[in-house]
């Protein structure tokens, strides 16, 4: 599979690697260098500098031809936008993207995103584990 | 009407001036605490502080009752998600988005922002509108019919100067609304008006035949 993923913190970097592993295509994009440290000395994709939003920057990216798309920038809105640009303009078959506020999640989820809120899902798994 | 302003900037400062000068009712809402209070200090009691990308902020803001929503903050992204919400979650009719990347325009049209105001752009045609190496400007997209309204300055090496009108080959869908030229008043061209050299000619044509147009009105 050829994958996308936008924004190189620790959760990108971490899926880049696990999906390199995989045998999967991997490309990460960020708009600092300085993220992609973060990659494991074994990553064999591409790591690319740009801002995930520009549409010059996601076709460089590959996603013109990209079997899904992943948006785990700190910014809601930026993971928001760009997975919209994925899914409504390049028609990437499948768009994931993390969304910390749990009621932007919830809307977007019902406009047809796949969108996962770790905030909702953190403080499930918190829960659970307080009162067990 | 009551219309909801995302972004208290300086667009959304003056703006909101403005739209309470027309008797409006306005409701800025802003993140940054200090802002919000220099515009309270300056405008009376408008500003909210606030996410205006938060569902919960707008609800208190009365949003499902709001005319229109306008976004005008500094970041596209914040613009489309602000609008969204207002249409999809609260059905706000009119939802204007301000962008500053041009290439956003279509996205955002696409993602159903019912209007975009493209500031980048708006300046540099008004820029380039200034300079002589640029003979054609947009003067007003009219993107929901498909057809732009532009300014042709007639060079001294343009070839259709000497010609009528109804011997130029304008391409299809364009047309020749106005003539201004300094020696007398502006006016709409006949098919016998002659295109002189100076000539500013106002015309309807759409995007695909622009380029077209600027030929047939160019030197080149």
């Amino acid at each position: 599979m050829k994958v996308v993923i936008m924004g190189c913190g620790r959760v990108g970097a971490r899926l880049a690697g696990l999906l390199d592993g995989d045998g999967h295509s991997v490309t990460i994009l960020d708009t600092d260098t300085y993220s992609f440290r973060r990659l494991p000395p074994t990553f064999k994709g591409n790591a690319l500098v740009g801002n995930g939003l520009d549409q010059e920057v996601l076709k460089r990216s590959g996603i013109e031809d990209a079997d899904a798309f992943v948006a785990t920038t700190q910014g809601d809105n930026r993971n928001i936008m760009a997975s919209q640009i994925a899914k409504n303009i390049f028609n990437v078959p499948k768009v994931v993207s993390r969304i910390y506020d749990p009621l932007r999640q919830e809307l977007y989820s019902t406009m047809g995103l796949d969108a996962i809120s770790p905030t909702t899902i953190f403080a499930q798994i918190l829960r659970e584990r307080v009162e067990s | 009407m009551y219309i909801i302003v995302i972004g208290g900037g300086r667009v959304g400062y003056y703006l909101t001036k403005a739209l309470l000068s027309e008797g409006h009712e306005v409701v800025i809402i802003e993140k940054d605490a200090g802002v919000c209070k220099i515009i309270n200090d300056e405008l009376g009691g408008v500003c909210i502080r606030g996410d205006g990308c938060e569902a919960a902020t707008l609800a208190e803001q009365g949003t499902s009752r709001a005319d229109i929503l306008i976004a005008v903050t500094g970041d596209d992204e914040d613009n489309l998600v602000a609008c969204q919400v207002a249409k999809y979650r609260f059905n706000v009719a009119r939802t204007i988005a301000r962008i500053r990347n041009p290439q956003n325009e279509s996205v955002f049209r696409k993602l159903g922002i019912d209007i975009t105001v493209d500031s980048t752009s708006v300046i540099l045609e008004h820029i380039k509108g200034e300079l002589p190496t640029y003979p054609l400007t947009h003067l007003k997209d009219l993107g929901e019919v498909g057809l732009e309204i532009v300014e042709v300055r007639i060079m001294p090496d343009s070839k259709a100067i000497g010609k009528k009108v109804k011997d130029l080959p304008l391409p299809p869908g364009s047309r020749l609304s106005l003539i201004i030229h300094q020696s007398q008043k502006p006016h709409i061209p006949s098919a016998d008006t002659t295109i002189r050299d100076g000539d500013r000619i106002i015309a309807i044509t759409t995007p695909e035949q622009e380029e077209a147009l600027r030929t047939v009105l160019s030197g080149t």
